[in-house]
């Protein structure tokens, strides 16, 4: 047996993260605290194969709102992130788009609900915002790994719009679309979650319905949600782009009012924290208080189970992969098993992990363990696609071992690199997720931003956020150094 | 091909020109709607059943077009009104003191007949074995809990100050699990499947559903009454009089203490109306401010 000291690096990371979800797991809350799960998982079921359609009121309109906050908000952070793309060379530029993607959408619009109330621009900025961030990076990346040839052919003293335009952008515009439609189908996903903090998307009523056990309706919400999703491709085609969004924008109630004196409130007044602004007293002793509650009563408690959580998340999320794979792979599975396989994964990644979280907290109760089954379930399921689809690459012997064996010595460590690499890469997302099912009742950090947004106490809201925020960079800081280290990589298409 | 494509593009860009015109908005500028909106104390997809025969009500009454929005949190609504979004509101205890702390010039018109004097009621599955009594039962000590809205007065401001009274304790530190149903159908739920075993409902919300006969006496019951508190009331801005006109929020008023129609009555669900001050509500922002839920 080869000891510890000579395992490869990557053997050694593997063993490190899962002693830490052990520990972390030994310590996290995972009971089931409801009377009868299984009765309401049946009547769930139940529910699923008799779909409602007619239970919900405003559905048309749930469903096109719902359309337009995506269309119009992943548009916006396409032609700003591709902009901030641009510019990227500038530090300010990477770390201001590092800071608006480290914050999830839902804190956004909890956010951008102060300021603009239920005004159609908070749902189009709380996606806009941070996708730009994201999209500026990707597409910098895009950029940079593009094919340096057509740049050497382009004659000295070319201007530098022309050359960008002619030497640069085509063989970059292929990702740039590919890349747009995967985030439009993200949006589709967040406009929905974003109708949970009151937004009049299709998760406003699928919360309702969900947590008054009309799983019918629910059912209905649902079967609308994945048809929305499947069929993008059909409907979103170029030249119809700028129909659909003079229609989103045209079918949106623009008739709130939006004050210039509530955001210049929010900035000047609202965050600022309140013993700076309170009447009188010793202004810096109440701060210290101030900070001392915010720092080890809420911030330090909520960080502590979000990393817990996370940590706990990301290890199951890579053990339900090594079962997930399979389902999809030519190299281990005939044409019809395939076909189920792809169904069972499609459902599971295009189910927002907030959703699925939220269905099984109604099961089981509040503890850690309906958000790692989510987390893990959701991520399990696009890295699992990812994977299966790499093996479609993998050519093996004539004479190769078959089954079992073929999954434990051909196929694992053929795809155990990439895999990882994938893992890591998606540390961070589960991270920016554990934060926000907090406002689900488990005590992570969202649990406190929540309670802040429910006390009408933005200043502790915001830094709660910020704090988030702080920890998303740092874990994707570390998870880059990782990634470095063991020479793992992602390709663009992986991404 | 190529044409093909384009012509069918121009004729929908066509089709959306005409619509556009048709689109609201479009047209001659309106009158200002009066908007109103709610917390979400309850089922939150009854809400529109629940309030738009109120809004029909309201704009007969005072003649002036009148809308309500739904909001999915107690917060959400407060926002709402202080931004302007909304001129009226029916807040809760709490809501209403944050609100009007928000909004100066801002006033309680009215309160249901109930509402004078609300209680809350602490519930119990059976199988805890609780009972009712006179005092809160030091027995639902190391119980899994429930709250209504962080938001709510009866729900959780009221429950947990006498949870604080009763065992000098946060309730974190009483209990083994403590939750946030949301609202008060919802803790109702809760309570009656066992998910949590001890939870703090509004008594007109459990008087109701009582009476509809959703509730299974056997499964869960009341254990303690809260002595009574001022709550819900409908508030107003102060800016409406220069907004429809002068002396609009008497008319509001005038129309809120005359609604008698019992299908109406029954959505909130209270008796009548009857007229409230902002001082009313004292009580409840000195015990607000005790918890720490205001600065």
């Amino acid at each position: 047996m080869a000891s510890l000291r000579e395992a490869s690096p990557l053997a050694r990371t593997t063993l490190a993260f899962v002693a830490v979800a052990l520990v972390c797991a030994l310590f996290a809350d995972l009971a089931v605290t409801t009377v009868n799960p299984y009765q309401e998982l049946v009547r769930l079921l139940a529910g699923v194969v008799t779909p409602d359609f007619y239970a919900t009121d405003n559905l048309g309109s749930a469903l096109a709102y719902t359309l337009a906050f995506a269309l119009l908000g992943v548009a916006f952070g396409n032609v700003l992130g591709f902009g901030l793309a641009l510019l990227f060379f500038s530090r300010i530029v990477r770390t201001g788009c590092a800071f608006v993607r480290a914050i999830h959408e839902l804190f956004w619009a909890l956010i951008f609900l102060q300021i603009f109330g239920l005004s159609p621009l908070t749902g189009i900025l709380a996606i806009g915002i941070p996708y730009a961030g994201i999209i500026a990076k990707v597409y910098a990346e895009i950029l940079e790994e593009a094919d340096p040839a057509p740049l050497r052919a382009v004659p000295l003293g070319s201007g530098l719009i022309s050359t960008f335009l002619f030497a640069r952008l085509p063989d970059a515009w292929a990702h740039f679309r590919t890349y747009s439609m995967y985030r439009l189908e993200c949006g589709l996903r967040s406009s929905a979650v974003l109708g949970f903090v009151g937004l009049p998307t299709l998760g406003f009523h699928l919360e309702s319905s969900f947590s008054q056990g009309r799983y019918s309706e629910v059912s209905a919400l649902l079967i609308l949600f994945y048809v929305v999703i499947a069929s993008m491709r059909l409907w979103m085609r170029k030249p119809l782009l700028p129909v659909w969004l003079v229609a989103a924008a045209a079918i949106l109630p623009w008739g709130l009012t939006v004050s210039a004196a509530n955001m210049l409130r929010f900035f000047t007044h609202d965050i600022v924290p309140y013993p700076l602004r309170a009447p009188g007293g010793d202004t810096l002793a109440a701060l210290g208080d101030w900070l001392h509650l915010m720092l080890f009563e809420q911030a330090l408690p909520g960080a502590a189970a979000t990393i817990q959580l996370t940590m706990v998340a990301l290890v199951a999320t890579g053990v339900l992969t090594m079962f997930f794979f399979p389902l999809v792979s030519p190299l281990l599975l005939g044409r019809w098993a395939r076909g189920a396989g792809h169904v069972f994964l499609v459902v599971v990644r295009s189910t927002p992990e907030y959703i699925l979280a939220f269905v099984l907290l109604q099961l089981w109760g509040p503890s850690m363990l309906p958000a790692i089954v989510a987390l893990s379930l959701h991520n399990g399921a696009i890295i699992g696609h990812l994977i299966g689809r790499f093996t479609e690459t993998v050519k093996l012997r004539p004479d190769a071992s078959r089954g079992i064996d073929r999954y434990v010595y051909e196929v694992s460590p053929r795809i155990y690199r990439p895999m990882m690499a994938l893992l890591f890469y998606r540390w961070e997302v589960i991270l920016r997720e554990t934060a926000i099912l907090g406002i689900l009742g488990i005590a992570t950090l969202g649990f406190y931003v929540d309670s802040a947004f429910a006390d009408l106490r933005f200043d502790r809201a915001l830094f709660l956020i910020l704090i988030t925020a702080m920890l998303n960079i740092c874990v994707d800081a570390i998870s880059r150094a990782i990634r470095a280290r063991l020479r793992l990589q992602t390709t663009l298409k992986h991404r | 091909m190529m044409t093909m494509r384009i012509r069918s593009v121009a004729a929908i860009y066509a089709v959306l020109g005409a619509l556009s015109g048709l689109l609201p908005g479009a047209g001659a500028a309106q009158a200002e709607p009066f908007v109103f909106t709610a917390i979400p104390d309850e089922d939150a997809s009854q809400l529109r059943t629940r309030f738009d025969k109120v809004a029909r009500y309201l704009a007969r009454t005072l003649g002036v077009e009148t809308r309500y929005i739904p909001v999915k949190s107690y917060a959400a609504a407060v926002t709402a009104f202080r931004n302007g979004q909304v001129q009226l509101a029916w807040f809760g205890g709490l809501s209403g003191v944050r609100a009007r702390a928000m909004v100066p010039g801002s006033r309680a018109l009215a309160q249901g007949a109930e509402d004078r004097a609300f209680v809350t009621y602490f519930i119990a599955h059976e199988s805890t074995g609780l009972s009712e009594s006179k005092s809160l039962p030091k027995e639902m000590a190391g119980k899994t809990f429930t709250f209504g809205s962080k938001g709510s007065t009866s729900g959780r401001l009221m429950p947990e100050f006498h949870i604080r009274e009763a065992f000098g304790k946060a309730p974190e530190e009483i209990f083994s699990r403590v939750g946030f149903s949301g609202d008060h159908s919802r803790t109702l739920a809760l309570v009656q499947t066992g998910a949590y075993q001890v939870g703090a409902v509004n008594f007109a919300v459990w008087e109701r559903e009582l009476k509809d006969g959703k509730i299974d006496p056997k499964r869960v019951r009341v254990i303690w009454r809260t002595p009574p508190y001022p709550d819900y009331q409908w508030t107003i801005r102060g800016d409406v009089d220069e907004r429809y006109g002068n002396g609009f929020a008497q008319r509001v008023k005038a129309a809120l203490l005359s609604m008698k129609d019992p299908d109406l009555l029954d959505s909130f669900p209270r008796s009548a109306f009857i007229p409230a001050e902002n001082s009313d509500y004292e009580p409840i922002r000195k015990t607000a401010r005790s918890l720490g839920l205001i600065d």
